[in-house]
């Protein structure tokens, strides 16, 4: 009765006839959920010192569990099953997203806690020659530079083929050959990266091909091509039909509609796509680790010679295993992510931006 | 119409804005770091005097063997100081890959842990045209067998004990076995937690080899590169399991002596039957190593090691490393910088170094050969 | 901008009709071909992978001396060389099946969270959130389980093994570190939460408001709202992000390389150190191995290729088949 039809009710009524009097039935006040939380979690840490647990971990799960189990007694105490039941899930709920966002904001803090200890201009702009793995001192310059051109690379190639590939399946595609690309459009995503890798090294082996940058883009550019089908295919799609039939009634070939009216409409979405395959491939490892060769030294060419890569150098530092070392992964991976979010960051909002284009 | 001329523009502008980002940033990154100043670990760049450059130009690959990684590090640093245009790049997998690297032709010359195979010897025949590939030790080096126990500083084992600590037959700190040997030490009743290599080893075959060769009734495997034993936890490289043990209480490894020093990390003393247990140190590497017999024909200087030694003061569970070169036929655009820095690392100043990286140095009888064999390079 | 309309549009190809008409055709095929042809070259990229995979695979396992599917050790350097698969399927099953375990509960709970109880305004940043974090880079994840996690599980697994021991699955029969295939799983789950997270959110957010609004109508809570009209038209939805988290932590590389103690023996005590995964392994042997080595390397990555291969195929049909029936709601 107090409850109207469109807002989410907090607490709507239940309908049981209460035993006898009122027809409210009793309810615990909004807040309490607040307190059952304050109540488990100063339980969880006292419980903890008091047995003298040195994992945190341990404490957050004891005050999950109680956060649940107070929450569901409460409430079956002062309302009934049902509300108990549908506390007892929002309870759940609640602990699921936090046991999700604390490790997750654990790796966030934690890289940008210790890679801002070594991470300076100097850090950026040197590369690792001369300086013994074991020892403070040297930079990522050498492997930024082999990422942005092993990524650019892959980028070349996989952008223009991805999005030929789109055009078709949105454009022209029926029939068998498109199901069939579809299809493995969507199984492609799911190759493992470093299947990926072993692909290219078995051509390497019988071609007789040497380590190099390419060789890592080409890897890349398996991982990143099904992304941005995937991507521009969505975006082509939002493309309203009626574009491209104004478009065909003027005369216009087919061709000329889909690169002048098809294609610019829906450059934004596709640039957004392709953002985010950089994203994620730029921090592929286990590809690179098996065709990049590795290297200390600047070489500022992906066609000859051996190069390293962000990912590449934060797995060969934590390998060395120093301290200093440590730093050095920790300050690199710092970059990375810098990096990988700066572009899914971008991408989203160049998507946001164009968002509102699909005419409806 | 507008917007989509925008949009065409934007486009073109973003690319060319990361086209010419990715251009200003080539230019302004640097490979010296010299000015910054790296507190070194016996890494002083000893006036480069003495290091002869003669025609070494350009990249020069290398790679192979993780054991020599910390004395190839401090060379390459050197050399490059001394002889600048010239890189050098190390790449320290392993062994294994740096041999298949040099009979591909990748690099110009290999560090391996183990001689080459015979089938490898043939394979590198057809990468050195008119030769073949010949080993030169360069790097000796004790095998350190570091622990971490609270309250335990030093610590004394044979070689079966360590058979069997490595082969899960020992499982506690306070064993008997291990009190024997430790008169007066306080072992906790602590578990053993035996850490190995996870990939591939020529310091897990070393070590295979002197265990089997000194306490053949302990240690049944075969000596190879693998791990043979069940059981015990594996960690990636000489570097990981060094910082294993460095974490876990009660952990024992095996890694170069380097890592131990660089790490602080203690070392099992060894009873070897001599007068007294000794310590791993490169002064008492070098005397077992002296006592190694050279087994390769014409050039090749492979070594027979004497892992049973009894000598005084020799230290039996040593890993020589080898440089992979060929004898004749080396790639003429490397070539001179082979030469002139393989000349460098079997100096006296070249071999100076390992002693402060935690390595031993060849012997001078061993070291003479490789420096006529080195000179002769062609 | 935004004001732009679809009439403004057409002129903006300035192409003189007749010309076109012209060049209309030819281009018609050029562009016909050119994108037929990326489509094809995809499936051929296909193809190639399986073809170049499987003959590399077949030379090694003619070498190999033990049987490739049932051998417990992977020794292809070794005289005679012996190796096999049967551990490391093992492990990648396992320590997969850990991380659904974990993970798919939980990410149906983010999922719900995010579509039915996040306060509106917080919705939409959290599922922003959670996508960001599917952009973190495996080797991130991996060096933060080894030198963060790892130390900060030991507590759990004593009490796993002290409360579950009898579970056989969780006692923990040797000593050592955590670095185990349970810690694996757990990096794992959070690992794929993301992507099970924001698959599921999509289904839950596309369940008929109707449905919904008539349960509420009827005086349900919102636990049976979800119960009755929420989960059974997700619930399809929910198998194929599972699937396609599954299909992720089956190929993981640099997470596992960096936090197992790999071996060679297959326990179901799941706390002890040991075990192996395909992609952990090729990380781990890739260096040392010889041209044999490589190949086998291959061989097993080519099982793992098959195995991911089947599961996001089927991910894919589920959500084929999905959309068919979703049609009608729409």
């Amino acid at each position: 009765m107090t409850t109207t039809d469109t807002s989410v009710q907090e607490h709507p009524t239940p309908t049981p006839p209460a035993n006898g009097t009122t027809l409210r039935s009793r309810s615990l006040p909004r807040w309490a959920p607040l307190a059952f939380a304050a109540v488990s979690i100063a339980l969880g840490v006292g419980i903890g010192s008091a047995a003298g647990w040195e994992s945190r971990i341990q404490w957050g799960l004891v005050s999950a569990i109680l956060f649940v189990a107070i929450s569901y007694a409460a409430t079956t105490a002062v309302e009934n099953e049902r509300q108990a039941k549908d506390r007892l899930a929002t309870s759940l709920v609640w602990v699921c997203f936090l046991l999700a966002i604390v490790p997750l904001a654990s790796l966030i803090w934690t890289t940008v806690g210790r890679g801002a200890e070594v991470l300076d201009g100097y850090f950026l702009t040197h590369s690792m020659a001369g300086v013994l793995g074991t020892e403070p001192g040297g930079g990522v310059y050498h492997a930024l530079i082999g990422t942005l051109e092993q990524v650019g690379i892959a980028t070349v190639i996989s952008a223009p083929i991805g999005l030929l590939t789109a055009v078709y399946l949105v454009e022209y595609g029926k029939g068998g050959l498109a199901r069939a690309v579809t299809f493995f459009v969507d199984v492609m995503t799911g190759i493992p990266s470093i299947v990926a890798g072993l692909f290219i090294l078995s051509i390497m082996l019988m071609a007789g091909l040497q380590p190099s940058g390419l060789m890592g883009s080409l890897a890349l550019t398996i991982l990143m091509i099904p992304v941005v089908v995937r991507s521009t295919e969505e975006m082509l799609k939002l493309v309203p039909n009626e574009l491209r039939e104004a478009s065909l009634a003027l005369g216009i070939p087919k061709w000329r509609t889909i690169l002048k009216v098809v294609i610019p409409t829906a450059i934004g979405g596709i640039t957004t796509g392709v953002m985010l395959a950089i994203a994620r491939i730029a921090g592929e490892t286990a590809p690179i680790m098996l065709l990049v060769f590795g290297a200390q030294l600047i070489n500022p060419n992906p066609f000859e010679g051996a190069q390293s890569s962000l990912p590449f150098y934060i797995w060969e530092q934590y390998r060395i295993g120093s301290e200093a070392s440590y730093d050095r992964a920790w300050a690199a991976a710092l970059v990375l992510i810098v990096f990988v979010m700066l572009l899914n960051l971008v991408a989203r909002g160049i998507a946001r931006w164009k968002a509102p284009k699909t005419g409806r | 119409m507008k917007l989509q001329r925008k949009n065409r523009l934007r486009a073109t502008a973003l690319g060319a804005l990361a086209v010419s980002g990715a251009l200003v940033l080539t230019a302004c990154g640097s490979d010296d770091n010299t000015s910054g100043d790296t507190g070194g670990t016996g890494g002083e760049t000893s006036a480069a005097s003495n290091i002869k450059c003669d025609g070494a130009k350009g990249q020069l690959l290398a790679s192979g063997s993780s054991a020599q990684k910390n004395a190839m590090d401090l060379w390459i640093k050197n050399y490059m100081a001394a002889c600048p245009g010239v890189e050098i790049n190390y790449k320290s997998s392993s062994s294994g890959e740096g041999i298949i690297a040099f009979n591909q032709g990748t690099v110009g010359f290999a560090g391996s842990d183990s001689a080459l195979k015979p089938e490898e010897v043939a394979e590198s025949k057809k990468i050195c045209k008119t030769g073949q590939g010949i080993n030169l030790p360069m790097v000796g080096g004790p095998i350190a067998v570091g622990f971490h126990l609270e309250g335990v500083d030093s610590l004394t084992l044979d070689a079966s004990t360590l058979a069997k600590i490595f082969d899960n037959k020992i499982k506690k700190w306070n064993d008997p076995a291990i009190a024997k040997l430790n008169d007066g030490a306080k072992l906790p009743d602590k578990a053993i937690q035996a850490f190995h290599r996870s990939e591939d080893s020529g310091t897990t075959q070393n070590l295979g080899k002197y265990l089997a060769a000194a306490a053949p009734e302990d240690w049944k495997y075969e000596a190879e590169k693998k791990w043979p034993a069940p059981g015990g936890q594996a960690a990636s490289g000489s570097s990981g399991v060094a910082a294993q043990v460095k974490q876990v209480d009660g952990a024992i490894g095996y890694f170069e002596l380097s890592y131990a020093s660089s790490q602080s990390i203690s070392t099992v003393d060894i009873a070897t039957g001599g007068a007294t247990p000794v310590k791993a140190t490169s002064e008492n590497a070098s005397k077992a190593i002296g006592a190694a017999k050279i087994k390769g024909t014409g050039k090749d200087l492979a070594l027979d090691l004497d892992y049973t030694t009894k000598a005084e003061g020799a230290y039996p569970l040593v890993l020589v490393t080898y440089e992979v070169a060929c004898d004749s036929g080396n790639k003429s655009d490397t070539l001179a910088t082979v030469k002139s820095f393989l000349t460098y690392t079997a100096s006296d100043e070249g071999q100076k170094v390992l002693a402060d990286a935690g390595y031993a140095p060849i012997p001078a009888e061993i070291n003479a050969k490789v420096r006529e064999t080195v000179a002769g390079l062609s | 901008m935004a004001s732009i309309t679809p009439i403004d549009t057409p002129p903006a190809s300035p192409a003189p009709p007749k010309p076109a008409k012209s060049t209309g055709r030819a281009g018609d095929k050029i562009f016909l071909g050119l994108s037929q042809g990326s489509g094809i070259l995809l499936l051929l990229l296909m193809a190639s992978i399986a073809v170049f995979l499987s003959y590399r695979a077949a030379l090694a396992v003619s070498k190999d001396e033990g049987n490739f599917f049932t051998t417990f050790d992977w020794n292809p350097a070794g005289d005679p060389p012996v190796f096999g698969i049967a551990v490391l399927l093992f492990g990648t099953v396992v320590s997969s099946i850990i991380a659904m375990v974990i993970a798919v509960p939980i990410a149906v709970g983010i999922a719900l969270f995010i579509s039915h109880y996040a306060p509106r305004r917080l919705a939409a940043p959290l599922a922003y959130v959670v996508d960001l974090l599917a952009a973190v880079p495996s080797i991130i994840y991996g060096i933060w389980g080894a030198l963060f996690l790892v130390p900060y599980l030991e507590g759990l697994n004593l009490w796993l093994d002290q409360f579950l021991g009898w579970t056989y699955i969780f006692e923990k029969t040797e000593v050592g570190v955590a670095r185990s295939l349970f810690t694996v799983g757990i990096l794992l789950a959070i690992m794929i939460l993301p992507i099970v997270t924001s698959v599921s959110r999509e289904v839950f957010l596309q369940v008929p408001k109707m449905n919904e609004e008539a349960a509420l109508a009827l005086g349900a809570t919102r636990w049976e709202v979800i119960r009755l009209s929420v989960l059974p038209f997700g619930r399809s939805g929910v198998i194929s992000a599972s699937m396609l988290g599954l299909g992720r932590a089956l190929g993981e590389t640099m997470a596992v390389a960096t936090v197992l103690s790999p071996s060679f023996l297959i326990s179901m005590h799941v706390l002890n150190p040991g075990g192996g995964t395909f992609a952990q392994n090729i990380a781990a042997k890739f260096d040392e191995a010889n041209q044999l080595g490589r190949d086998a390397l291959i061989a097993s990555g080519l099982v793992l290729f098959v195995l991911t291969l089947l599961v996001n195929g089927a991910a894919r049909l589920i959500i084929a088949r999905r959309k068919e029936y979703s049609g009608a709601n729409a």
